[in-house]
């Protein structure tokens, strides 16, 4: 269980503000703080990590207290143990993929876990090379195999995909529910990107001007009415054509192009560039905005 | 014959100025880099102090403190034994404050050049500072730590000022290349000084030579 109650004057370029968030996540929980840029997601994070400190408030982690303003307790980054996986990568440059890993173990940890991180995330022809001749991709994956070295039991990853492309986003998802699975973590992920808060995580939290504007399950947030679909996926309109009575809508959804047909009722309600959610119950697929 | 003690001399100096300076730069530059503290402006305008004081004014300065009738002179002579006037240990000490900007200003905008995520994503994976500053930082600002040590060392081999002010002209002590040319010249020596000079000229030119072939080529490197 980690409970947070944080309280932060921020500056802004669009004038000051106050971060106030509080909030309990379950252990194992894959958390999305969602948001438009300058909402104050990335200073979650980092005032979790410790590398902001807050103005009040309190972090406390698994019955641990990592933060309290009340009674002075505030633990520098090396004690909290959390893997930070930064929007910029942040790999060493001096160092190899493999050493990378290396100097982020603990005194006397084994090198298992090394190999083990390499396996699992793939990067065993990269292990030898230098950070600046790896493609964004890769150096998000040995950014994530590094903040796991030390087995954190937390997670956080500060819009870990935002400079990806399209195929390269679906495998790094991938990666990341792979982990966060295998190693029992709890996650919190930075995003403004619905789709993948969508395909990621357990619990969002919609952040507006400094503080929680909504919280819930993606579906509570996003959607107005429970679905009850068997199957369901999200993507993005990229056309809709009216064909005689009816109008063929093409979505573009984990690189498929998805085609389907809609009333002109429906359809009236939609737009090209929307977010959709598609969900089929047995034979006939439904386009639901969110 | 030519007297190489001057040159000896000079390398000696020069030589144990940039070690000494290296050392004690590292993290004052870290600090002046990272810092937020007040008092950051004044230490800066210390550090840079001898950029613009001429030479001979620090000089004075020194060799006021060292003498064995100030406070400072006849505390060290007292306590340590050190005679710092018109002696060696006394040209080093002035030559590192004479050469302090030249190691902590490249230095310093080397640590403030590295993103600070750098030192936050060590901090996150459990490391000290210090080991953050041996390990990450120095390891990518070598550059900045070869253009530091070369500055320092070819602006102590230039000296002159600040050594003829605190070290006199005593040979095998105090007598460096830039004085024994001042030396010769005054003697009349024309030859002796030209031979001094063209050494002093090839030796620093060299050393910025290869410097600039350096940077070039990790330049093309990163590229």
């Amino acid at each position: 269980m980690i409970e947070i109650d944080i309280h932060k004057r921020l500056l802004s370029t669009t004038g000051n503000f106050n971060l106030k968030v509080s909030c309990t996540i379950n252990k194992g929980e894959l958390v999305s703080i969602f948001g438009s840029s300058g909402a104050g997601k990335t200073t979650i994070l980092r005032l979790i990590a410790g590398l902001t400190q807050q103005d009040s408030g309190s972090i406390s982690v698994n019955k641990t207290t990592w933060f309290d303003s009340t009674n002075k307790i505030n633990l520098n980054p090396q004690k909290r143990k959390v893997g930070f996986v930064f929007q910029d990568y942040t790999l060493f440059p001096n160092m190899t993929v493999k050493e990378n890993l290396e100097f982020a173990l603990n005194k006397g940890q084994s090198k298992d876990v090394i190999n083990e991180l390499i396996q699992t995330i793939e990067l065993t022809d990269l292990q030898d090379r230098k950070p600046e001749t790896l493609s964004g991709g890769q150096k998000q994956r040995v950014a994530l195999a590094r903040a796991l070295v030390q087995k954190p039991s937390i997670l956080l990853l500060d819009e870990p995909l935002s400079a990806l492309d399209g195929e390269m986003r679906i495998k790094l998802q991938d990666y990341i529910l792979k982990v966060h699975k295998k190693y029992s973590l709890t996650t919190f992920l930075v995003s403004h990107d619905i789709s993948e808060v969508f395909k990621l995580s357990d619990h969002v939290i919609k952040l507006e001007n400094g503080s929680i504007l909504k919280q819930g399950t993606p579906e509570e947030l996003f959607l107005d009415k429970k679905t009850t679909g068997k199957y369901k996926t999200i993507g993005t309109i990229l056309s809709i054509q009216p064909s005689d009575v009816i109008n063929i809508v093409s979505i573009l959804s984990n690189n498929n192009i998805i085609q389907v047909i809609a009333t002109n009722e429906e359809a009236s309600n939609l737009s090209e560039g929307d977010k959709v959610m598609i969900t089929s119950k047995a034979f006939n697929p439904i386009i639901q905005k969110i | 014959m030519l007297d190489w003690s001057p040159i000896i001399l000079t390398l000696q100096l020069a030589l144990s100025t940039t070690v000494i300076l290296l050392v004690i730069s590292i993290p004052l530059a870290y600090w002046t880099a990272n810092t937020k503290s007040r008092i950051k402006p004044i230490i800066e305008a210390i550090v840079s102090l001898p950029l613009v004081l001429p030479p001979t004014v620090l000089g004075f300065y020194l060799l006021i403190a060292f003498s064995p009738e100030s406070g400072i002179g006849s505390f060290l002579n007292d306590v340590f034994g050190l005679k710092l006037a018109f002696s060696f240990s006394g040209l080093v000490i002035g030559s590192i404050i004479y050469s302090l900007p030249f190691m902590v200003q490249p230095l310093q905008a080397g640590f403030a050049s590295l993103p600070s995520s750098l030192s936050e994503a060590s901090f996150v994976l459990g490391k000290s500072k210090y080991q953050t500053i041996t390990k990450v930082l120095i390891p990518n600002i070598k550059k900045s730590i070869l253009t530091g040590i070369v500055l320092t060392f070819a602006h102590t081999v230039g000296e002159f000022g600040v050594v003829l002010m605190i070290g006199g002209n005593i040979p095998n002590q105090t007598k460096v290349v830039s004085i024994a040319i001042y030396d010769e010249v005054e003697s009349l020596n024309y030859s002796t000084a030209h031979v001094y000079s063209g050494i002093l000229l090839a030796v620093t030119f060299a050393i910025l030579l290869l410097v600039y072939i350096n940077n070039n080529r990790s330049n093309k490197f990163s590229r």
